[in-house]
């Protein structure tokens, strides 16, 4: 973990101790983080590792709660983005946030325009602007055309040069690849090298693994809110990097006891089973099989495809193509409603977008779901419903077991047993799960854990899919392993298998190494 | 000082339990504006009966006769904007719904119950048929509801002085005029229908899961849809609720003076009932919605109506009044004023605790 600076001594930014929490999950616990000038820097984690939060806390859209933040030498105190900004900090969303209508130019200058004696001159506000793209290399852009005419990786240019129009120290790139292809990113990355070449300090994030072994020059990885390590890039392998980043944990887990191996299956026809299942741009051809009582572990990166494929399944995304048999029979699952019929059950990685409804109660939130597979006007009696609150309450030890309160007032471990809860209601044949355990504190996740292992034991067949390998491991009978939105194999658990035999999977597929 | 401190009486509990409503400003401000006119004349208040007929007469009975249609669009709207929707078409609906039933009457021109009750199913039958284009552009098509509804308030309005070819038709139909002028145990049968009509309402919402998914979808489409809720029956339905109660609301403001004027009736009516829904507790951002709020809400507004008249307030001032009124209980309801509300509760009460020798 020898984490040395380069050459020039004083790093611009450095963050000590930082600790961010948020109602009942700690986002960062006593983050150091270093940037230097002229570097180009990853921050590398699994979701909600805290890379966004410490992004956010460094260009004030956060408050810290303890720890300092120094720029360029001066302690800083942050109470919004532009403290940030005159800081010297600039930031490219992933999402491009510049103005469709307005021309290159003038969305380069926005807030800067070059002022005359009777209000904005235009003429000197493109020549401004052609000089900041000029810097870019981007001389050959017209700062007169509308942006909406250029393309989207050169659109996240612009954003650049926009950002650099007001001589930044610090450029934050917040997964800024993830909607270019190959050559466009090979055009940023000239960029990036040309800016860092200048002195300013790059802080990149992406989640792909060779675009940050080609770009950057250190890295610090982060897990649950911890930095795990800072490393010279060229000096890290990348197996290292992935155990990194999806840990080990070899916590209250240990609890659940070794790994399950497969259990003998007579050979049966699976509960579910599709071939050549498929979505354009989502996920290419996979054949995917679960017999009652097993549990499929999904295994990949972000960004693999492991949640594309859980969404196909459920019909939340409508498939392509792919023959579907469920207990069978062909079956088509095209949207949730059709999925919940037929006894399929989907828990989203996104809690607060797709999961819970936050305003509403605990006990609206579990039956919500059997309650829509009724319809409208067959509601749930107020003692069917108490039943519903009473058994999974109970079973899943939610804390306050208060079925009256509104579900966004319970820490993320107990929303996601609400969650569980509301699914394991609808009494599904085929549970799949997407991150159960992210981003809860560790006794939920053993409990969760156990239950899942008590569910497939009774006859329910599971998909588990997971960052953490070694929870895909432990729990899975039969592990399926995704790179890049494809399949590239399956492994059939045993005392041989380990996340380290994965990680390796992972990492030679493809990089020719 | 020295006795110990009791439990609350039953009384307290139940305003302290009203404090926690979202509405409560609405209800204090209900009861202002009924002190102020009390202020100037102290009877007010009083309830007369006409010992003749049983009637009952008096400016709480006006109040009330007049809250009747805002009350139909009012409780409409709530449903709409729980599903983060917007309902911009009422007031035109209205006119469509007066228009078609006046036009049908003055044709037919028999004056019999039969006439009226056609007329009523027409109105209602045309009111539902907009609401049913509302909620598929919105939930099928995908067009913005606020988009939608505006396009549906002027092709409404243009509608409806097609069928009367432009004239403020006029029928004479005794059983019709009832619905506005009569009486059903001294009340008006405006407001009776009215009270019935949200009786039922409130109990096909609270009595079944609808309320359940209207909520869900308000608060997070995503989760609902993933939840297995269909939104598209329950979006269109919510629309049709909405154009068929201002189609009865049409029928209240043309019966009283068997007139429609097309460029009048139900004009900014749509802006009454959004403001009795926001008066009434229910965030523009869909989601959680309560009807009770939104009656009272329809109660402030028209008590607000008669109290200008009744304070002779010249008419060119009367919007700007309106506005300040509503303004300050939008005001005292936002959850920035009502969060300094409570720090100020909290400091008074531990400030008294302070005080208390230990």
């Amino acid at each position: 973990m020898a984490a040395t600076a380069p050459a020039v001594a004083e790093p611009i930014v450095e963050m000590e101790n930082i600790s961010i929490e948020f109602p009942g999950v700690k986002a960062l616990q006593n983050v150091n983080f270093r940037l230097f000038p002229g570097e180009v820097h990853t921050l590398m984690g699994e979701n909600g590792a805290g890379k966004s939060t410490l992004i956010k806390a460094l260009t004030g859209v956060y408050k810290i709660d303890s720890g300092t933040i120094t720029v360029g030498g001066v302690p800083r105190r942050f109470a919004g983005t532009a403290d940030a900004q005159s800081a010297g900090i600039s930031t490219v969303y992933q999402e491009v946030n510049l103005c469709d209508n307005l021309t290159v130019g003038e969305n380069v200058m926005l807030g800067h325009e070059v002022r005359g004696p009777v209000g904005i001159n235009w003429r000197k506000t493109h020549e401004a602007a052609h000089e900041a793209l000029i810097r870019l290399g981007l001389g050959d852009l017209d700062p007169k055309q509308p942006l909406s005419s250029i393309s989207l990786a050169l659109q996240q240019l612009v954003a650049i040069s926009r950002a650099m129009v007001t001589d930044s120290t610090v450029l934050i790139l917040d997964e800024p690849t993830s909607s270019l292809d190959a050559n466009e990113v090979e055009g940023l990355f000239t960029v990036i090298r040309r800016l860092r070449d200048e002195g300013v300090a790059i802080l990149f994030v992406s989640h792909f693994l060779d675009q940050v072994y080609a770009i950057s020059d250190r890295l610090t990885v982060l897990r649950n809110g911890v930095v795990v390590g800072e490393h010279r890039t060229a000096a890290l392998p990348r197996n290292q990097l992935i155990s990194e980043m999806i840990g080990k944990d070899v916590d209250a887990l240990n609890s659940l006891g070794s790994q399950r191996s497969r259990a003998a299956r007579s050979g049966g026809t699976p509960y579910y089973s599709a071939k050549d299942l498929t979505r354009k741009g989502s996920i290419e051809p996979v054949d995917i099989e679960v017999h009652a009582g097993e549990v499929v572990g999904l295994a990949g990166l972000l960004g693999s495809g492991r949640t594309e494929l859980g969404r196909l399944i459920y019909g939340a995304d409508k498939p392509d193509a792919g023959v579907v048999t469920i207990d069978g029979k062909t079956a088509e699952v095209t949207s949730p409603v059709g999925a919940l019929a037929r006894k399929i059950a989907f828990s989203t990685e996104n809690r607060r977008d797709e999961g819970i409804v936050g305003d509403l109660t605990v006990r609206e939130n579990l039956v919500l779901a059997v309650q829509a597979r009724r319809g409208w006007a067959r509601p749930l009696s107020r003692r069917e419903q108490a039943a519903i609150c009473d058994k999974y309450l109970v079973e899943l030890n939610v804390r306050p077991a208060d079925p009256e309160r509104a579900v966004r007032d319970l820490s993320g471990g107990n929303q996601q047993k609400v969650l569980l809860g509301r699914w394991l209601a609808t009494q599904p044949e085929l549970l799949i799960l997407d991150e159960p355990t992210r981003g809860i504190d560790v006794g939920a996740k053993a409990e969760i854990q156990e239950t899942i292992v008590a569910l497939a034991d009774d006859g329910m067949s599971v998909i588990f899919i997971s960052s953490e390998l070694e929870e895909v491991v432990r729990l899975s009978e039969r592990i399926i392993v995704l790179k890049d939105r494809r399949k590239i194999g399956e492994i059939v658990n045993g005392p041989d298998v380990t996340a380290e035999a994965i990680v390796d999977l992972i990492a030679s597929e493809g990089s020719g190494a | 000082m020295s006795t110990p401190v009791s439990r609350p009486s039953a009384a307290i509990r139940v305003i302290s339990g009203l404090f926690h409503q979202p509405y409560v400003w609405a209800i204090v401000a209900l009861l202002l504006l009924l002190v102020v006119n009390l202020t100037k004349n102290p009877a007010y208040l009083g309830v007369s009966v006409n010992a003749a007929t049983g009637n009952l007469s008096g400016n709480v009975i006006d109040i009330l006769r007049a809250s009747a249609p805002i009350m139909m669009i009012a409780v409409g709207m709530t449903l709409v904007i729980a599903t983060r929707g917007i309902d911009l078409s009422v007031g035109s609906v209205m006119a469509v719904a007066g228009a078609v039933s006046m036009e049908f009457m003055r044709n037919t021109g028999t004056g019999s119950f039969g006439t009226a009750a056609v007329a009523v199913l027409l109105a209602l039958g045309i009111s539902a048929l907009l609401g049913t284009l509302n909620g598929i552009l919105v939930s099928i098509v995908g067009l913005q509801p606020f988009i939608t509804t505006l396009v549906m308030m002027l092709a409404g309005r243009g509608l409806a002085k097609v069928i009367t070819s432009g004239q403020n038709t006029s029928a004479t139909n005794e059983p019709f005029r009832w619905i506005a002028n009569g009486t059903i145990l001294g009340f008006p049968v405006v407001f009776v229908i009215a009270v019935l009509i949200v009786a039922v309402l409130a109990a096909l919402v609270r009595r079944t899961a609808l309320g359940l998914m209207i909520e869900s979808i308000g608060i997070n489409p995503k989760a609902a849809r993933m939840a297995g809720i269909r939104p598209v029956g329950i979006l269109i339905s919510v629309y049709i609720v909405s154009a068929v109660l201002a189609g009865v609301a049409g029928i209240f403001s043309t019966a009283s003076v068997m007139t429609v004027e097309v460029a009048k009736t139900g004009m900014t009516a749509e802006m009454d009932a959004i403001l009795a829904v926001v008066i009434g507790g229910t965030s523009l951002a869909g989601g959680k919605f309560s009807l009770t709020g939104s009656i009272i809400g329809a109660l402030l507004i028209a008590t607000l109506d008669k109290t200008i008249v009744y304070m002779s307030i010249p008419s060119s001032a009367t919007p700007a009044f309106k506005a300040v009124v509503i303004v300050i209980i939008c005001l005292l309801q936002s959850p920035r004023v009502r969060s300094m509300f409570n720090r100020r509760r909290t400091r008074v009460i531990t400030a008294r605790k302070e005080t208390v020798p230990a």
